[in-house]
């Protein structure tokens, strides 16, 4: 959790991803969504200094940047945990009974959706569908999709991570 | 770059090459082993049934077979799958450890192998892939190319007549018979709302501009809908072919396709699509010797049900908050930047090359009187066969359900199918005979939809249905209008208290009213719409709604608050054990003696259920 410990107001020290970043776009409005894609892919969440270089280098107000970041589901203003739990409540996982995974896992880890918990290691998720209807219900760690799923199965999938380190 | 002829050349060619996996009875020696790599079946392995495919036959030095991904069979709930070509084999729920007896059993000695076989809902094997009942009534033109092609190999795509039409429609026809041999077709939008596409196409050509626009819809929002993304995944140069064909009619140069960035396969074979089209010039400036220019770029959406409307995708793919503008002005006369621009959905264009090479009368001549075609259905919830499903229009619900779909599983009655998701209704037993196209489907108050169809079974509870969709809807709301912002948030209130037993006769009256004023006053179609679940749950299960308010019961035991937990006489021993850990008192009775719940101080917290030895608690 370094990321914490460094100072927040955005304009410190020069950031490698950032520089790069810029250089592959024309710093044209249109470009925010694509840019902040990136930037919630390689940090996973949206920090402050890239909303700041990202209203520089695009010539956006800061209000503006946070509006679309807060409009979006995808991207997030805080750190993810080391595993990311998303659990689906589309339609079809709905029907199968993807609220009682997601009612357990609330209530093993103590956190809301959208939260992480202290240790930084779990954070929960709601999605909408990720496509796996097949499968249904699913929830993700990390992306890794887990199909069929049952209360038992997200206990134990719970305890090997819990277990590790 | 390569020529016109250097393309006939590989479509040519390659057709040869790949006969055997269109034709059961084709000539050869060859083998090929498809294996989906469709979301469902990448979700649960399928990439490694490949790799180990591939590893073992390099180790055993076998000749004439070749594995191949492809997208999506649509049989999702038996996945993963694989079929092997041309006898069309079809091996369902494949693990990766499977891979060597498949090769030694089916590849070398020429057997089948038995215990991977599909088996059908009757419980019967099934040999070949058109045996199974799932693909007995499906009459596949949107998803042609699914589950057949290579998606990431464009010589495939050219084999089965790729990049044929556009060809066609630069050499030998004028934009405006284009307009005409679509509107001919009867090809309705399939994004849901139905507007008939070369009407569409007539009116975005007849705006004169410097500079237009060709959008492709791809931000598959609904919740359980997977449609879109099956043909991006199988098929995406058919997408791309078909945004050409509309960018040479409209008179514009430039494409952007809109898709969720939760579906990354979908991205990355669009990215690989676009690339190998400019590499061999179908991309670009003077397409076949021509002087049509056109490109093709891709946004990405980052989860907003809202943007699948066409001004906020429009909005958001000018980088901004994705919220719907005021029409008119339509896209068709000031869309992106302003500029007049077109835009269809996946499925749509996927329709169009096959409509210009087949001919407007052969397309027509499927369906009904107003909707023509096929549609695909994404079938999930409570049916045995969940997929992805295409049938032409005018299938009734029943055959879909219970013919394609194999019913019900375990054994339990069929009470509902949802269409539309959250912007559609509720369709019950007593219209499972309809034939769906977009007329039949709005008059008995749901609507198409983009194809997402989930069946629920007589556990489901209607008032938490109507409940979960406007959790969704308020979820989704971008905040821009009154009715749609604060209104559903009130519906979603009223539903809370019906689904907690705080209900009054008044709240069912107070939910319909405001409904309906939702609906009229909201500026888009997601507010629109979003009372639809409600107003369509009201109209056939007003029942259940009056259980919830009146009586304070839920016939489903879905809503926690309204169940009643009572003590089986039968089972209790006397034990007591729960009467010690209830919280407030509310168990009755002597020791030694059977206990009886007080329902006026019982809290139904669950806490006597856990506790019971017996289980003698319900």
């Amino acid at each position: 959790m370094e990321e914490e410990k460094q100072c927040q107001c955005g304009n410190n020290e020069k950031d490698e991803f950032l520089e790069k970043l810029c250089t592959e776009y024309k710093p044209i409005k249109d470009n925010l969504i694509q840019m902040l894609n990136e930037v919630q892919e390689h940090y996973g969440y949206v920090p402050i200094k890239a909303q700041k270089t990202l209203s520089e280098f695009l010539k956006i107000t800061m209000a503006e940047i946070y509006g679309v970041v807060t409009f979006y589901s995808r991207f997030t203003l805080k750190p993810k945990g080391k595993y990311n739990i998303a659990v689906c409540l589309g339609t079809a996982c709905y029907v199968k009974g993807s609220q009682k995974i997601m009612d357990r896992l609330k209530e093993r880890l103590k956190i809301e959706p959208g939260e992480t918990t202290k240790d930084g290691k779990f954070s929960i998720e709601e999605t909408r569908c990720v496509g796996a209807c097949g499968l249904a219900p699913v929830f993700t760690v990390n992306g890794e999709v887990y199909g069929k799923a049952t209360v038992q199965k997200l206990d134990q999938v719970l305890d090997e991570l819990s277990a590790k380190e | 770059m390569k020529t016109i002829e250097e393309i006939k050349e590989i479509r040519k060619n390659k057709r040869e090459e790949l006969d055997l996996r269109v034709n059961t009875k084709a000539d050869t020696r060859e083998k090929h082993i498809l294996v989906c790599h469709g979301t469902g079946c990448t979700s649960s392995k399928s990439p490694r049934i490949l790799e180990n495919f591939k590893k073992i036959i390099k180790e055993k030095n076998i000749e004439n077979v070749r594995v191949i991904m492809t997208g999506c069979f649509g049989l999702c709930a038996k996945g993963p799958i694989v079929i092997i070509r041309p006898e069309d084999t079809f091996y369902s729920n494949v693990t990766p450890a499977d891979c060597e007896e498949i090769i030694q059993t089916h590849i070398i000695e020429g057997n089948r192998v038995e215990r991977l076989l599909c088996k059908d809902i009757d419980g019967s094997l099934v040999n070949r892939l058109d045996e199974l009942n799932f693909y007995k009534k499906q009459k596949r033109i949107a998803l042609k190319n699914c589950g057949v092609i290579n998606p990431e190999d464009i010589d495939e795509y050219i084999a089965f007549d790729g990049y044929k039409a556009i060809e066609k429609v630069l050499k030998e026809m004028t934009p405006d018979q284009v307009v005409d041999e679509l509107k001919k077709s009867g090809l309705r939008g399939r994004g849901g709302a139905g507007f008939p596409t070369g009407k569409k196409w007539e009116i975005t050509k007849g705006y004169e501009a410097d500079q237009k626009y060709v959008v492709c819809n791809a931000d598959e929002g609904d919740p359980g809908a997977f449609m879109d993304r099956s043909i991006l995944e199988g098929d995406p140069h058919s997408v791309l072919e078909s945004m050409m064909i509309a960018g040479y009619t409209i008179g514009a140069n430039k494409g952007y396709i809109y898709v969720r960035a939760e579906y990354p396969i979908a991205v990355k074979r669009l990215q690989k699509a676009i690339e190998q089209a400019r590499d061999y010039g179908i991309l670009g400036k003077n397409i076949f010797g021509t002087d049509f220019e056109f490109d093709i770029e891709i946004r990405l959406g980052a989860g907003a049900f809202v943007c699948g409307e066409e001004t906020a995708l429009l909005e958001s793919i000018e980088g901004k908050r994705g919220q719907p503008r005021i029409k008119p002005p339509f896209p068709a006369e000031s869309g992106l930047w302003g500029k007049p621009t077109l835009i269809n959905n996946v499925e749509t264009y996927a329709n169009i090359t096959r409509i210009i090479l087949n001919g407007s009368e052969w397309y027509s001549s499927i369906g009904t009187e107003n909707s023509k075609g096929t549609k695909v259905f994404a079938l999930g919830g409570n049916v045995n066969n969940i997929g992805l499903v295409e049938v032409p229009m005018g299938t009734t619900l029943r055959e879909i359900v219970f013919d394609i779909g194999g019913g019900i599983p375990n054994g339990r009655e069929f009470k509902a199918a949802q269409t539309g998701g959250p912007s559609g209704g509720c369709i019950p037993a007593e219209h499972l005979d309809t034939p769906i196209d977009y007329e039949s489907l709005k008059e008995i108050g749901s609507m198409m939809g983009s194809g997402g169809l989930i069946v629920m079974d007589n556990t489901k509870c209607m008032v938490s249905l109507a409940k979960f969709y406007l959790e969704f809807t308020v979820s989704e709301s971008c905040g821009k209008c009154t009715p749609c912002r604060i209104g559903t948030k009130r519906m979603l209130e009223i539903l809370e208290k019906l689904c907690s037993g705080q209900g009054t006769e008044n709240d069912i009256y107070r939910l319909e009213k405001l409904a309906v004023n939702i609906q009229k006053a909201s500026v888009c179609g997601l507010g629109q719409s979003a009372p639809n679940p409600v107003l369509s749950t009201l109209k056939y299960f007003r029942d259940e709604f009056k259980e919830h308010a009146i009586d304070k019961r839920c016939r489903t035991n879905e809503c926690k608050s309204l169940a009643k937990i009572q003590i089986d006489p039968e089972k209790c021993k006397g034990c007591g054990l729960c009467q010690k850990h209830c919280p407030v008192n509310a168990i009755e009775g002597e020791a030694r003696e059977k206990r009886v719940i007080n329902p006026d101080k019982c809290i139904k917290c669950g806490t006597c259920l856990t506790n019971c030895p017996f289980h003698a608690i319900n």
